[in-house]
């Protein structure tokens, strides 16, 4: 039986989700009896997706014992419109502060939904909409599913820091097998929350049936009848000798190293360990271990500040701090983009998607100004074959965009962006060469990833119109977006950026007229240290692999090898310039930019990645090797330096705007709170300025 | 180039009290059940090969709006090929959704329709968002009377006054009784498709029976309620339909197309009329609807085996019944009950009558014409004269 147990001081008030029971008939969808549904429903739309606290789950547990007490032969559960339940409420995690209390609320939870498996009548989940981690765990405890065929579905919680901890890591692989139960559990959760579509789950047998929409509730209750009357027999598999446990297992490994960049992270290991003793275990067993499990993570830093970094993404997704009111922003209704090369290109193609207005193109010459447009066509055409958008929309934008090689077709555009060679002088004399062409309020962007605008801006008759507008690569799939106002800015011209961004679906983060604003300047102050320490005499892949247990997605090398080395070496160049010596010039990355060598690892003939012996052979090599750990320490306290220095600059305002770039715009991953959360836990914050990032609680335990 | 018009089969929600079972569901919802679950009953027909949707409603917005009878086509999964209109005669919506469809099947423009209507008169309370204009009154078009429907049904009881409120109670007390052994006979059930009815406050639930009939009603009971149109009057909620939520479909088809796939053929239209009476008496419509359709088919009121006469009012059914001679009670007349049990969601009102009378064809083989016949607001009536397919002889 489910005890009530009381949430703890601070966490919000629980938005209760109500279990109301009402019966149906049977008999005109030839089943004998009556089926007791129960409904979830907390009271408000589906921008509130019932959720499970305390409170709901004490109310699910009245209505199951409600509707078992029925004079009926089954029971059922679904939800409100749109939406099933979206598992527990993440809400009041943070605010525990005792391992009991965790270790409760993950034993409440089991003790209701299990009810759901062990009533004595057949029980069914009708899942109609959105069905996520405990939503979907409460149709896993039901004997069967059926789904809508618009729902999403899926077990999110490895992705937080969590594992599907109110049955589903013990019951899935038990109902669909290691392999499927791996796919979703792990390699789903880690592809960045990937959801379930309807047919997927079907296929995958998490769900028995699916109808589609319009008339499932009715679909759902025939389901049901012809399960009880005997007419539709469901077979379930015993996966308990299958063969293929240990791959499945292993290929849940790797995804987790992939993701963590070889790190070792408790929530993804722990969920293994929980689908691995699937195999065998009884449920009492797997519940008892899921419960242990939960505790242990909810009572850890890392999904503290997971959830943190949760939360922010949410947040930050809609609110841009600091930004003037979106009313200021001018109409835009004509684009134009200098230089038609590969980053040019790939504005041009985000900005017709989103904007769908005119676009110009400009470059030196028409071929180069046609190669632009071309390339964006073709862009477009790729994902007309792909069924990713139709031929009639392609049509449409492909007539819209433009190229030519007179920037005189800038004349009634209403934001220009640049993204040429990064050179100062050259864009200096670009844009005041471009206000000759354009309205004084046309807003003029910079997409320059480390000079100074206001040094763009200097000269011309309206400086307040220019802005930086900071992309990261692939600009089409990276979320973050650097609006970067200089000391002219005008609140017309950052509203106008920040109204586009929104368009372009970006979450933006407004910076200081900074070099290298936020990410490339955390990064290369980083990367500084790793190859400062090699050329110091540490062998590469000391040096490469000494932050390997942190959980950043890739090497350091890795990363130079996706940026390029010449592009990597151009920034720190310009970091060291404007900001001081501490931002080092790698001898070994101006030989590898010399002689031409892209990367430090290649593929060896049996496909894994080695040192390549081209970039090995360039080396600097000091006489004052480091050991990893001096290696480590020495990156993670840089960081926090500049962290902190950005700070005191007035760069960005508060670190979670620090947390929300890294986590965005350099893909680190939210187990570190973007970044600082991890600083003030490892103590580095405190032993490098004396103080933590967050308060203690914000981010952590 | 006329050719042979049938139902092969038609549907209809559970129908609700307004502001009860329905009050959580929308009213395109339900029609769209209405055709989803007409469809699934019968896989033979392609629905591409439907040529139009005719869906009536009284009001036309909201919910009822934007084209109701395009808008449930799309809603309903029909491919997007099939298009759709709306019908509007108030209560007869349904009614001339059928004929309409039909004529287009006559003259060969159709082979395939789907034909229908829905009310909501919770969402839509009668007289929602009207405007007369006021010539009516100042010219004396019509007499205030006339808007009012229960008023009408008083202006009914005076002039033939021996239809009295006993007798329209005992009427009333019919529809009920009948009603209640239709459905423990399961004949009803036959045509209600199950519908999906969500109250936020009590969760989801699946209508599988009419939540309006009163089986357990009786003569004192009756008499003991109020008369809300006068005061001393004789109309009462127990002898007249209610408010009602619900939502009926109908295919109709070229019987050739139906011979053709293969399909049962529930009644084979024989002709249809509308004729206009006074609006103050507009209950009265029936009569000389029902003359005007028997003259076009050449029949007489004695050749009419089954009559499904809608109950707006029972004082309506008892002046229809009383011109042409019939008994209150006579079994032909509304044998599973009407509208007075099962309620009367206006526009959808006219497909029940058809399904009821299909179920009587198929009941009884020895009657070979049937009607379906009801009255409309503002002084109509409108017949549709049926001939039974399962006919074999006899008197």
């Amino acid at each position: 039986m489910a005890t009530e147990m009381i949430m703890p001081e601070g966490a919000p008030e629980e938005v209760v989700t109500n279990a109301l029971v009402r019966e149906i008939d049977l008999a005109p969808f030839s089943a004998n009896g009556k089926l007791a549904l129960i409904t979830l429903d907390n009271g408000q739309d589906h921008n509130r997706p019932n959720t499970f606290g305390p409170k709901s789950l004490m109310a699910l547990d009245a209505a199951i014992t409600d509707a078992a007490g029925r004079d009926v032969v089954a029971v059922a559960i679904t939800g409100k419109p749109f939406i099933f339940a979206a598992g527990a409420d993440l809400s009041a995690l943070a605010f525990l502060t005792e391992r009991e209390q965790s270790l409760a609320i993950g034993k409440l939870g089991h003790d209701v939904f299990r009810r759901l498996g062990t009533l004595g009548k057949p029980t069914f989940a009708f899942i109609n909409g959105l069905a996520l981690g405990g939503g979907l765990e409460v149709g896993l405890h039901s004997n069967y599913r059926t789904l809508a065929s618009t729902a999403l579905t899926g077990l999110p919680e490895v992705f937080l820091g969590l594992i599907p901890g109110w049955g589903g890591a013990t019951l899935l692989p038990k109902l669909i097998g290691p392999e499927r139960a791996v796919q979703v559990i792990m390699l789903n959760a880690l592809a960045n929350n990937t959801m379930l579509k309807a047919k997927d789950a079907l296929k995958l047998g998490v769900v028995d049936a699916v109808y589609e929409p319009a008339d499932f509730l009715e679909k759902s209750v025939q389901f049901a009848a012809s399960v009880l009357n005997g007419s539709n027999k469901i077979e379930r598999a015993d996966y308990s000798n299958d063969p293929a446990w240990e791959s499945a297992l292993a290929t849940g490994r790797a995804a987790a190293l992939k993701k963590y960049g070889g790190a070792e992270i408790d929530a993804p290991n722990r969920a293994l360990t929980l689908i691995a003793s699937a195999k065998s275990n009884s449920l009492s067993e797997g519940f008892d271990a899921e419960d242990q499990a939960l505790a242990d993570l909810t009572m850890s830093d890392p999904l503290r500040a997971s959830l943190y970094a949760f939360n922010l993404i949410q947040k930050k997704r809609k609110k841009v701090e600091g930004a003037p009111k979106p009313a200021l922003g001018r109409k835009v209704a004509r684009v134009g983009v200098v230089g038609a090369g590969l980053m040019a290109s790939q504005l041009a193609l985000l900005l017709l998607r989103n904007l769908k207005t005119p676009i110009v193109m400009t470059d030196i010459d028409q071929e180069r100004a046609d190669k632009g447009v071309a390339w964006v066509r073709g862009e477009l055409a790729k994902l007309v074959e792909k069924k990713r958008m139709s031929e009639e929309a392609a049509r449409r934008l492909s007539l819209l965009i433009t190229g030519s090689a007179d920037q005189q077709v800038f004349a009634n555009c209403d934001f220009v962006i640049e993204a040429i060679f990064e050179e100062l002088a050259l864009k200096q004399d670009l844009f005041k060469k471009l206000e000759k062409i354009v309205s004084p309020e046309c807003v003029i962007a910079t997409n320059t990833s480390s000079l100074s605008v206001e040094a763009m801006s200097e000269g011309m008759s309206n400086p307040e119109r220019v802005i930086g507008f900071h992309f990261f690569n692939p600009v089409a799939i990276m979320p973050l977006l650097e609006v970067a106002r200089t000391s002219k800015t005008d609140d017309a011209t950052t509203a106008t950026a920040v109204n586009i961004g929104k368009e372009l679906k970006k979450t933006m983060v407004i910076t200081k007229d900074a070099p290298g604003f936020v990410v490339n300047r955390l990064l290369t102050r980083f990367m500084g240290e790793i190859t400062d320490a090699m050329d110091e005499g540490t062998p590469a892949d000391v040096a490469d692999n000494a932050l390997r247990s942190v959980g950043f997605p890739m090497s350091p090398f890795e990363l130079v090898g996706l940026v390029g080395p010449g592009v990597a070496l151009h920034v720190a160049e310009t970091l060291n310039k404007n900001l001081g010596p501490r931002y080092r010039i790698s001898p070994t990355m101006q030989r590898l930019v010399k002689e031409g060598v892209r990367t430090f690892y290649v593929k060896d003939d049996s496909g894994k990645f080695v040192p390549n012996p081209a970039a090995v052979a360039l080396m600097e090599k000091g006489d004052k090797p480091s050991s990893a750990e001096e290696v480590r320490m020495r990156a993670l306290k840089a960081l926090a330096e500049e962290a902190r220095m950005m700070l005191d600059e007035g760069v960005v305002s508060t670190p979670a705007e620090i947390d929300i770039c890294m986590l965005l715009g350099a893909g680190w991953p939210m187990v570190l709170g973007g970044i600082l959360p991890y600083l003030d836990r490892e103590g580095i914050s405190e032993a490098v300025s004396g103080q933590r990032f967050h308060p203690a609680g914000v981010a952590s335990l | 180039m006329s050719r042979s018009v049938v139902i092969v089969d038609a549907v209809r929600t559970p129908f609700g009290k307004a502001g009860s079972l329905y009050a959580g569901t929308r009213a395109d919802d339900l029609i769209v059940r209405a055709i989803r679950g007409l469809l699934e009953r019968n896989p033979k027909v392609d629905p591409k090969t439907i040529d139009d949707v005719a869906i009536a409603a009284a009001t036309q917005s909201g919910d009822q709006g934007m084209n109701i009878g395009r808008s449930a086509a799309l809603l309903s999964g029909l491919p997007n090929s099939v298009p759709g209109y709306s019908i509007d005669r108030w209560c007869a919506g349904a009614l001339t959704a059928v004929t309409t469809v039909a004529g287009s099947i006559a003259m060969g423009a159709y082979d395939v329709a789907i034909a229908g209507g829905v009310e909501h008169m919770g969402n839509h309370p009668m007289g929602e968002g009207v405007d007369p204009n006021p010539r009516y009154l100042a010219e004396k078009i019509v007499t205030t009377d006339a808007l009012a429907m229960g008023n009408t049904a008083e202006n009914l009881h005076d002039r033939f006054p021996t239809i009295t409120k006993e007798r329209a109670d005992r009427y009333a007390l019919n529809s009920q009784l009948k009603t209640a052994a239709a459905y423990e006979a399961g004949i009803i059930q036959k045509d209600l498709i199950p519908t999906a009815a969500r109250n936020p406050e009590l969760g989801w639930s699946v209508a599988t029976v009419d939540e309006p009939p009163r089986p357990g009603t009786t003569m004192e009971a009756l008499a003991a309620l109020k008369t809300p149109f006068r005061p001393g009057g004789r109309v009462t909620p127990g002898n007249a339909a209610g408010l009602n939520d619900g939502a009926t479909a109908a295919l109709v088809m070229a019987e050739e197309k139906a011979l053709e796939l293969g399909l049962t053929i529930k009644a084979r239209m024989v002709t249809f009329a509308f004729a206009g009476v006074e609006p103050e008496i507009m209950g009265y419509g029936p009569v000389p609807s029902t003359i005007k359709a028997l003259a076009k088919a050449g029949l007489s009121i004695e050749d009419i085996g089954l009559f499904e006469v809608n109950e707006a009012f029972a004082v309506q059914v008892l002046s229809f019944l009383e011109y042409f001679g019939i008994a209150d009670d006579d079994p032909r007349v509304n044998p599973v009950g009407g509208a007075i049990a099962v309620g009367h969601p206006l526009a959808s009102s006219g497909v029940r009558l058809i399904l009821n009378l299909a179920r009587g064809f198929e009941a009884h083989p020895e009657v070979r014409y049937g009607i379906t016949t009801m009255c409309i607001g503002l002084g109509m009536g409108g017949t549709i004269i049926w001939e039974n397919p399962n006919f074999k002889g006899g008197k």
